[in-house]
């Protein structure tokens, strides 16, 4: 039993049944959850969202157009609305939730992206943020035309774009301070 | 139900002053600007009243040590909250206007905690995101609530130390004696506060605007930290014991009934709790006819709905075809108008006798709002009493609507109000409040209702096309003699426009030129259409501009020089004061550099608005690509492709006064990139009735590679109150685009989305 609190203070019991032949196992932020009995075709999303009350991955399209539902699968950018869960396999998935550290300290993305105030609505910036960390993953230091097509695939309605690729940009350069300060 | 009633809230949007808002629709719910004393008596309790713990959800126990001396604030042993009344959809109001109360209580803001407050009409007067509204409308009653409890605190402190209030100060949420050097915080300050009675009118003292800590500085968002966490924040996010997941399918053609459907066979699906048959209230704007989904997942309702067959009766729906309308338009355009709502001078004598000329015809698609979260609520009735969590910006009409819906008083229904994933207008229709409502008391269990993004798109309340035949004059001076504008519309009940679609005595540039006549003439139509950012601003400042912009080049003159000369002398014209348009345009040529020499293929281009009390001018610089050959547009005509670039887009704003600049910004940047964003290939069309384009992968927006930059300019002279900024800057993009593209390449663009004319982004 896992308890997942929501803005009203409710707490929604996620029950962890291991009995039917059709459970599976699902590593998310560290943790793996033992989902009851599921349609395997479910979509990441809706097992993220309805299951296991991780809502901080959004709908958006439910066609892999907007980004809002973007999480890593084992470090890469995945559109989680298209993804059905049976796919995941042994992957590790990280969703917006798993990017601060345990002591819930922010890290570099979420951090400039509080500080340069990036969101409106907010609703399309865990998405945004999921898609830069892929990035910077792999490409700490991305140049202007790197990032912008590595974001390409996230939609911001209310058109944060140029804060959005500010952020990254602050990021990237914070991580790459602190690695030259941890040497 | 044989006829589809509809009661939209047409003039929220525009009803700019805050006086009342003229609509039937909100009859219950009037914004009243309360004086001074006024507002005390409504809001002031003496001895810090219980008002807001009776109904906020989670206010702490009231005791002797909590000071409330209005529904705005709250201090005691876990420190200063400060309520924020109306809706956060992204317009940034959740911070800005707690910093005002924050400003004139004299807190530090690290030491507030800002929560949204609860839907109470009573306490507040009418809560609700839109027209641009929340900040002209609260500002005074907000300093007001600040300044009440902070010279109370004042009070307080004097009574504890035996000294006259007026040797006080304060200074980072504490009472300052600086004789002294004694001081005391809020925090400990509250119990006696409390206990004070309500001070008298000249015992409240505003702060001088010079003396502002706050605003006008910049601020990072309330809840940024939840939302880059991914905390649950919004609509959609909630959860409660028990909830099932509700979807809803209406006639894809408005206006049809359910036949038949085949409810049994969806019944046996997985996960499914129930699926049954709502009649609509026959409201439009409340609930429409369909067939209800609940069941034990999101996903499974969502497979149930796919597996789902209606058969509809259509014989009132929706025939409405965009294909069509153009084609009675082009007709329409050569014969005089419906009516006319403007008419000065002698146009038709002025354009037969000019020196120079121009003509042309206008178009612009219907678009959606399409808030990236689509629309949903929560909803749970138990025992008479509906409780509702809901992402709307007319938090008091979804009360009232949903009450009708099941059938109690409005004071038996609670709403619980969300973070709104987005807003544009589309919020402040509750249908998905009522469809969520009437599910929940059918099932009588809580349920999440859920709309898929098609339903978000197709059953939209529109932004409606239009079409304007445009002619007009110059003089052998090259000064504008005539202007003639034969606006084609949609009506709904084949008498009023729609919202959004109608013209009045207000547009631009009535009153600037000597003979105009505006003619209007409407088509029917029945898909809903409604206030989308901007209402009207939107669409025709792309026209008029626009068209200011051919007349000027008709007089072989500079656009810039016409544009301030027909502005002429600072002076009040209606709403609007020229003087404030002419500064801004001023200062967005002079920061964008007119007139420089500019590299070969580029254009500059100039369009000013006035909307929403807001003054915005904007200057475009793009780069046009060659011709690259023909292809079909979405109206099946062939045309050339090209390539646009767009560099910068540098605006100018007077919108008085600035309260929060990071969030100012925010929404001028944002604005800019909506408006590039609608104006380049957004639009929804019609067949039969049925919207063809529901989805991003057909109703495509902007997106970070083809972001311009975006320069931001205030202006505050210091003589004007603030205004709203959610809105303003959205109109003048594209006629400033446009008049760029002409500039750069002589191709004149009179379509929205320009996509139609083949313009593509780089
Ligand atoms: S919800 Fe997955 S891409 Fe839009
Ligand atoms: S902040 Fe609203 S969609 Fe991006």
């Amino acid at each position: 039993m896992e308890q997942v609190p929501d803005v009203l203070g409710y707490h929604k019991t996620v029950v962890s049944k291991i009995a039917h032949d059709m459970s599976l196992n699902l590593k998310v932020n560290g943790a793996t959850h033992s989902l009851p009995e599921i349609d395997p075709q479910t979509p990441l999303l809706w097992v993220l969202r309805d299951t296991l009350g991780l809502v901080g991955t959004k709908y958006g399209c439910g066609i892999s157009q907007c980004g809002a539902c973007t999480v890593l699968l084992d470090g890469k950018s995945t559109k989680s609305c298209i993804f059905p869960v049976a796919s995941v396999g042994d992957s590790e998935v990280t969703t917006i939730e798993g990017l601060a550290s345990p002591s819930g300290e922010l890290n570099a993305l979420q951090k400039a992206w509080v500080d340069l105030d990036v969101a409106q609505c907010g609703y399309c910036q865990s998405g945004q943020i999921m898609a830069a960390e892929s990035l910077l993953r792999t490409n700490p230091n991305p140049e202007d035309e790197e990032i912008d097509s590595a974001m390409a695939s996230n939609i911001c309605r209310c058109g944060t774009y140029l804060r959005i690729r500010q952020a990254v940009k602050t990021a990237a350069k914070q991580n790459l301070s602190d690695d030259m300060g941890g040497e | 139900m044989t006829s589809l009633s509809y009661a939209g809230i047409s003039e929220l949007a525009e009803a700019v002053n805050g006086q009342r808002l003229h609509n039937s629709a909100l009859d219950e719910f009037r914004v009243v600007k309360l004086d001074r004393r006024q507002f005390l008596k409504l809001t002031g309790v003496v001895g810090g009243g219980l008002m807001l713990a009776s109904v906020a959800p989670r206010a702490h126990a009231q005791d002797s040590a909590t000071f409330q001396p209005n529904g705005y604030l709250k201090i005691d042993s876990d420190g200063i909250q400060i309520f924020a009344k109306n809706p956060e959809i992204g317009q940034g109001v959740k911070t800005s206007l707690p910093m005002i109360v924050a400003e004139e209580l004299d807190a530090s803001w690290s030491d507030v905690q800002v929560l949204q407050a609860p839907i109470d009409t009573g306490t507040y007067g009418y809560q609700f995101a839109g027209g641009s509204m929340s900040i002209p409308t609260n500002y005074a009653t907000l300093r007001n609530a600040g300044a009440t409890a902070r010279s109370l605190l004042i009070r307080a402190a004097a009574n504890k130390w035996n000294v006259d209030k007026a040797t006080l100060a304060t200074q980072n949420s504490h009472v300052v004696d600086s004789a002294s050097g004694r001081k005391l915080s809020y925090v400990e300050l509250a119990g006696d506060a409390a206990s004070l009675p309500m001070p008298s009118d000249g015992e409240v003292a505003l702060k001088d605007p010079k003396q502002f800590r706050l605003l006008g500085t910049r601020l990072t968002g309330v809840d940024n930290e939840a939302i880059v966490k991914g905390e649950p924040l919004f609509g959609i996010d909630q959860s409660l014991p028990g909830l099932k997941y509700a979807v809803y399918q209406k006639c894809p053609a408005i206006g049809g009934t359910v036949s038949s459907a085949n409810l049994a066979d969806v019944k046996k699906m997985p996960g499914i709790v129930d699926a049954f048959v709502l009649e609509g209230n026959g409201n439009a704007s409340e609930l429409l006819p369909g067939v209800a989904i609940v069941a034990n997942s999101t996903w499974e309702a969502m497979q149930a709905k796919k597996a789902l067959r209606v058969e509809w009766d259509e014989s009132d729906a929706s025939k409405d075809n965009w294909e069509q309308a153009s084609n009675e338009a082009d007709r329409l355009r050569l014969e005089n108008g419906q009516q006319q709502v403007v008419n000065q001078g002698d146009v038709d004598a002025a354009l037969e006798s000019s020196a120079g000329s121009a003509s042309g015809f206008y178009k612009y698609h219907f678009v959606s709002h399409a808030p990236l979260e689509p629309q949903n609520c929560t909803a749970s009735f138990k025992d008479g009493a509906l409780v509702l969590w809901a992402p709307t910006q007319t938090p008091p009409q979804a009360i009232g609507s949903a009450a009708r819906i099941v059938g109690v008083a409005p004071n038996k229904v609670t709403l619980n109000q969300m973070r709104c994933g987005g807003g544009f207008g589309r919020r402040l229709y509750n249908d998905f409040v009522c469809e969520a409502a009437a599910i929940a008391k059918h099932v009588g269990v809580p349920i999440k209702l859920q709309w898929t993004r098609e339903d978000d798109i197709a059953y939209d309340l529109f932004r409606a096309g239009g079409f304007h035949q445009m002619d007009g004059s110059v003089d052998a001076d090259g000064k504008i003699t005539g202007w003639r504008d034969r606006f084609i519309t949609f009506t709904a009940d084949g008498n009023r426009p729609v919202t959004g679609g109608s013209l009045d005595a207000s547009v631009f540039p009535n009153g600037l030129v000597p003979n105009m006549r505006v003619e209007q003439t409407s088509l029917k139509w029945t898909n809903r259409c409604a206030a989308w950012r901007a209402p009207g601003s939107n669409v025709f400042a792309f026209v008029v501009q626009s068209f200011l912009h051919e007349l000027a080049d008709a007089a072989n003159r500079d656009h810039l020089e016409v544009l301030l000369e027909v502005l002429g002398e600072p002076r009040r014209l209606g709403r609007m004061h020229t003087g404030r348009a002419s500064g801004v345009v001023k200062l967005a040529a002079e920061k964008a550099g007119w007139g420089r020499e500019l590299p070969k293929g580029h254009g500059l281009g100039v369009a000013f608005y006035f909307s929403h009390q807001g003054y915005v001018a904007q200057v475009a610089e793009v780069g046009v690509g060659d011709p690259e050959g023909a292809r079909q547009n979405r109206s099946g005509e062939s045309v050339q492709q090209r390539k646009l670039y767009v560099h910068k887009i540098t605006t100018a704003t007077d919108v008085g006064p600035i309260v929060n600049l990071s969030g100012a910004e925010n929404q001028v940047q944002g604005s800019v990139i909506d408006g590039l964003s609608t104006m380049m290939d957004l639009s929804v069309t019609f067949e039969n009735g049925r919207v063809q384009e529901t989805n991003f992968d057909r109703y495509r927006m902007l997106r970070m590679p083809s972001t311009p930059q975006v320069a931001v300019h205030f202006i505050d002279t210091g003589e004007f109150p603030p205004t709203g900024l959610g809105e303003p800057a959205f109109p003048p993009v594209a006629p400033a685009v446009c008049n760029a593209i002409f500039a750069a390449s002589g191709h004149r663009v009179r379509t929205m989305p320009i996509s139609e004319e083949g313009f593509y982004l780089a």
